[in-house]
């Protein structure tokens, strides 16, 4: 209840905010509203009416190419851009910032590429952005640290755990046992790889969501996206005549209902991955845009007292949201798991 | 609004990294993990099970073990009770033996102080008859001229006069 009510406070917060931003940034065109973004990071308070609260939360829940750890402190990273009219380009983010948003045949506007002289021909963006550079971080991450695991468990076999091994296994068997055992039945064992796999993608991303600099993995919405849409996919590869027959013939409907039937069950088979997609990404957005939401009251007000203020509220806000981070990150899992769950039972009690 | 429309280059490497992250993962971690933690869980499965056999056996013995203590105890409580009535049969036994014999005694006794008595009248009567006679004789001597007709009188006297 509470983190609805503080979601939806969030959402109007961001809606005022970005809506604010746009009006905001109708006036002023161009190249300023790089430092209005950047404005919290260094924190200058010169500009009064330089700084823009939607357009610093955007600009960090959003993707961008290049990483900007701290205000001139960018990483550039390799764009990847693929149009008909120019084919394929690789270049460096660099090269944006130098030309100050151009290179070439490309303008690259609010991080959106589009080509120069033609604004409507589509350009098929697969640069290596932030989010992208921390995918990989966050899978490399994960690869070490459970080889390691494993490693561990070869070592002390018959043993006690030890180490990151001890660290970790409480977490493999609430996964194993609390979450994907009952929630798939019996043949659970073939669906553990793939769910302890998702649940540590995105326990780690949360968590490295909420690192000052890092960016907003599990809060964009292609990312959760992509995961919902695997849990889509192996949900109808695995599932069995029951589960079809559920849909497209359910047990004791009169024949003349059945076309609203499968109208109903259709929409909630796509209703699944829509609802799997929009929790993971809307919680954890609306935990940066309300975090962020503090933080700029102290570039909106200057005053030690708010100052103080969003000091103690932006560290009960972090706590909460680390707990989000692991709850969101068990949800997710757990909903997976009865969606599979539900696809492979063998008898409906009806 | 760009934050709600997912891109597309973001989704086809969250999927080619997702999925290679996850074959990688399923190769090198979970595989040697689970198995590791199934063996693990099936070894104790199996000492419990077999903590559960050890303790079923136990109590197995524990109950053998008692009813071979009752059985003893009730076989020596029978041999007991014979003996002791062995024991009862044979003091009675000899208490009527030893009876009989008191008896046996008594009776042969009280025969033989019979017999004794018999004779000692009979030999007191003899005494007292010659003892009689003497007297007779000395007072017959006074008194009487022929000895025979007396004695003859005197021994007819005491064989009628019964010393009982």
């Amino acid at each position: 209840m509470l983190k609805r009510l503080l979601l939806f406070l969030s959402l109007s917060v961001f809606s005022v905010g970005y809506s604010f931003a746009q009006e905001h940034e109708a006036h002023e065109e161009g190249a300023a509203h790089e430092s209005h973004a950047t404005a919290e990071e260094h924190g200058d308070g010169h500009e009064e009416e330089g700084f823009n609260m939607g357009s610093m939360i955007m600009h960090h829940i959003l993707d961008e190419h290049g990483w900007e750890f701290a205000h001139g402190v960018k990483l550039p990273l390799p764009v990847i851009l693929y149009s008909k009219e120019y084919g394929l380009a690789i270049f460096s983010s660099a090269r944006f910032d130098e030309g100050n948003g151009e290179y070439g045949p490309y303008v690259n506007h609010h991080e959106k590429i589009a080509l120069k002289d033609d604004h409507h021909a589509t350009v098929y963006d697969f640069s290596i952005t932030k989010n992208v550079a921390s995918l990989i971080l966050s899978a490399v991450l994960l690869v070490l640290i459970f080889t390691a695991v494993a490693k561990g468990y070869k070592k002390n076999a018959g043993k006690a755990p030890k180490g990151i091994q001890s660290l970790l296994e409480p977490v493999i068997t609430t996964i194993k046992d609390e979450v994907v055992k009952p929630s798939i039945g019996p043949k659970y064992e073939a669906y553990l790889p793939y769910m302890l796999t998702l649940f540590f993608f995105i326990l780690i991303n949360n968590l490295v969501g909420l690192t000052p600099g890092a960016a907003n993995l599990t809060g964009n919405i292609a990312v959760t996206l992509t995961l919902a849409l695997i849990t889509f996919v192996i949900v109808h590869f695995k599932a069995n005549k029951n589960y079809w027959g559920h849909i497209f013939k359910p047990p004791g409907v009169p024949l003349w209902l059945l076309p609203l039937f499968w109208i109903i069950e259709i929409i909630g088979v796509f209703m699944k991955p829509a609802s799997l997609t929009i929790r993971l990404f809307a919680n954890i957005t609306g935990g940066h845009i309300i975090l962020l939401s503090f933080i700029g009251l102290i570039f909106m007000f200057k005053n030690y007292a708010v100052g103080g203020g969003v000091w103690a509220i932006g560290t009960f806000m972090s706590l909460i949201e680390i707990l989000v981070a692991f709850i969101q990150a068990y949800i997710f899992t757990l909903l997976s798991s009865m969606y599979i769950g539900s696809a492979i039972e063998e008898h409906h009690d009806h | 609004m760009e934050l709600l429309t997912p891109g597309i280059g973001l989704i086809a490497w969250q999927l080619l990294i997702f999925l290679t992250l996850f074959f990688v993962l399923r190769k090198f971690a979970w595989k040697g993990i689970l198995s590791a933690l199934k063996s693990r869980e099936d070894e104790i499965e199996s000492a419990l099970k077999m903590a559960e056999e050890t303790r079923a056996e136990m109590a197995k013995l524990k109950s053998d073990n008692e009813k071979l203590l009752a059985e003893a105890r009730s076989e020596r409580d029978a041999i007991l009770k014979e003996a002791k009535e062995d024991a009862n049969r044979i003091v009675e036994e000899s208490k009527n033996k030893a009876t009989e014999e008191a008896n046996r005694i008594l009776a042969s006794a009280r025969e033989s102080i019979n017999q004794e008595r018999a004779s000692m009248v009979d030999g007191l009567k003899k005494e007292v008859a010659s003892l009689s006679i003497e007297i007779a004789e000395k007072v017959m001597k006074k008194e009487l001229a022929t000895k025979g007709a007396h004695s003859e009188l005197v021994s007819e006297l005491i064989s009628e006069a019964k010393l009982n």
